[in-house]
């Protein structure tokens, strides 16, 4: 234990950079090593998040690929970042969960060094410098790409920003979707997205999207009846980040699949 | 080079020791008390920013008395020191008891080697998921570390409220119960009563998912007061 005046400020990142680097991933590959591919859109998943009447969904497939193969039918991809955020990851798996843990340290150290949560900009732009770090692993093809949702207490609103390897941070209006399958999932949104919608409805359209993800992109898991797989989603509002229970999630699905039934 | 005085290291102990106790002694008194919920802590801070309680770890709690830049340097590097370990292991590897430990190492450190000893006394908490698991310690200026059950005092007063406590507190008390306690005992050190507004009171919370930590805000103090006189 160290105790100075001249601490690291209120960033646990910046902390364990500067006195447990040895902790931090680091991704880079030597020169030398694999062939860089530059820049390919996150593979293996598809992620997305919508704006409701009350606040955001946050929802994701379950599935991670190795190439070919399935590495995992039932991996999370949405997280809870905070009390009022929510994180969705779409990229290499293995960078994906350290920044998403590494995120969820900072947000509660600064909370409990100063006594203030962050802002909501606040968190997305920290976020932001994050991917940014990420940057020559990404070049190295380990993308890390989040979607951020949180509910903005001073603004009164839920918020969505998505990011771009060089930690560029952009504001949704409505909603968005990324991942290997989230063109697919984008056309389903933008076809039927409509502001104010109820939960129950904005959720209805996030799943029905994931589905149309999986049908079309071969690294993104479909709804599992057999395994009782389905996708997982978050709600972010005033209330606070809550886990939607996975009966209702069912339940949805399955009605979305008894849909598409001949 | 000019020779030092010689000071026998008895006489600098006791200087140190000495001028550490005066600073304590200006500072107002915190009660910890084990309750049915899990552990009370109770203040008197005239402010209501700068806090002498505060949050740790999920489990782990603190609370300072003396002088205040100190001991917030020793909450942020005990936030650090906690949230490092985590990280580096899991949540479930942070300890109060390797916490304390350090702190007392820092604190005697600091007491051996620099001119000035930190005037804090501290208190380092962690409720368990039973009673019997409940921690509580309590480090002094020169680094000296005990261990407590029921209830235990820090500040300037700690030794006549200790006495006030001993024929009052009993286990498993309500938390507004406790609060009521802690408030009285708190009067009866400094001899007056206390204002519910200069009161500050957080919890570690045994029921609570995760962080156990909470902080009552000036009404909540005032309702759960309101129900602790109603019910005695």
């Amino acid at each position: 234990m160290d105790v100075t005046l001249t601490g690291h400020g209120s960033s646990f990142y910046d902390f364990v950079h500067v006195e447990h680097g040895y902790l931090l991933p680091r991704f880079h590959v030597p020169e030398s090593g694999a062939a860089p591919s530059f820049a390919q859109p996150p593979h293996g998943t598809t992620i997305l998040a919508l704006k409701y009447l009350d606040g955001v969904v946050i929802a994701a497939d379950r599935q991670a690929t190795e190439g070919y193969q399935v590495a995992s039918r039932h991996i999370e991809k949405v997280y809870k970042a905070d009390e009022y955020s929510a994180i969705a990851i779409a990229g290499a798996a293995g960078p994906c969960i350290e920044m998403v843990k590494l995120f969820q340290v900072e947000l509660e150290h600064y909370e409990k060094l100063e006594g203030e949560v962050l802002a909501l900009e606040g968190k997305a732009n920290k976020l932001a410098q994050m991917v940014r770090q990420n940057l020559p692993a990404a070049f190295q093809g380990l993308v890390v790409i989040p979607i951020f949702a949180g509910y903005d207490l001073r603004k009164n609103e839920g918020r969505i920003f998505k990011y771009d390897i060089t930690g560029g941070r952009y504001e949704e209006g409505d909603y968005y979707s990324t991942g290997s399958g989230g063109k697919d999932a984008r056309n389903t949104l933008k076809k039927f997205f409509r502001p104010g919608m109820t939960r129950e409805q904005a959720v209805r359209l996030a799943l029905e999207a994931l589905l149309d993800a999986s049908e079309e992109d071969v690294a993104t898991g479909g709804p599992d009846p057999v395994r009782g797989i389905y996708p997982s989603v978050k709600i972010v509002a005033q209330t606070g980040t809550n886990d939607l229970p996975e009966d209702e999630i069912r339940r949805m699905c399955e009605a979305l699949l008894s849909e598409r039934r001949r | 080079m000019a020779i030092p005085f010689y000071v026998a290291p008895d006489q600098m102990v006791q200087d140190k020791a000495e001028y550490a106790r005066k600073g304590i002694a200006k500072g107002k008194s915190i009660v910890a008390m084990e309750s049915a919920v899990g552990i009370t802590l109770v203040a008197e801070n005239p402010s209501a920013s700068l806090n002498k309680i505060s949050e740790i770890y999920d489990r782990i709690g603190f609370a300072g008395v003396g002088k205040y830049s100190e001991f917030e340097n020793l909450r942020k590097a005990g936030i650090r020191y906690a949230d490092l370990k985590g990280y580096a292991y899991s949540r479930e590897d942070v300890f109060s008891k390797s916490l304390a430990n350090a702190y007392s190492e820092v604190i005697g450190n600091i007491f051996t080697r620099e001119i000035k000893p930190l005037e804090v006394e501290i208190l380092v908490v962690e409720v368990g998921e039973t009673p019997e698991e409940n921690q509580m310690y309590r480090i002094l200026f020169d680094g000296s570390i005990s261990d407590h059950h029921g209830s235990v005092v820090i500040g300037g007063q700690a030794e006549k409220i200790s006495q006030f406590l001993r024929d009052r507190f009993r286990d498993e008390l309500r938390l507004e119960e406790a609060i009521k306690l802690g408030k009285e005992a708190l009067e009866a050190g400094q001899g007056g009563p206390i204002r519910e507004n200069t009161l500050e009171v957080a919890i570690l919370d045994r029921a609570r998912p995760g962080r156990k930590f909470r902080r009552f805000s000036a009404l909540d103090l005032r309702e759960l007061l309101a129900k602790a006189s109603l019910g005695s």
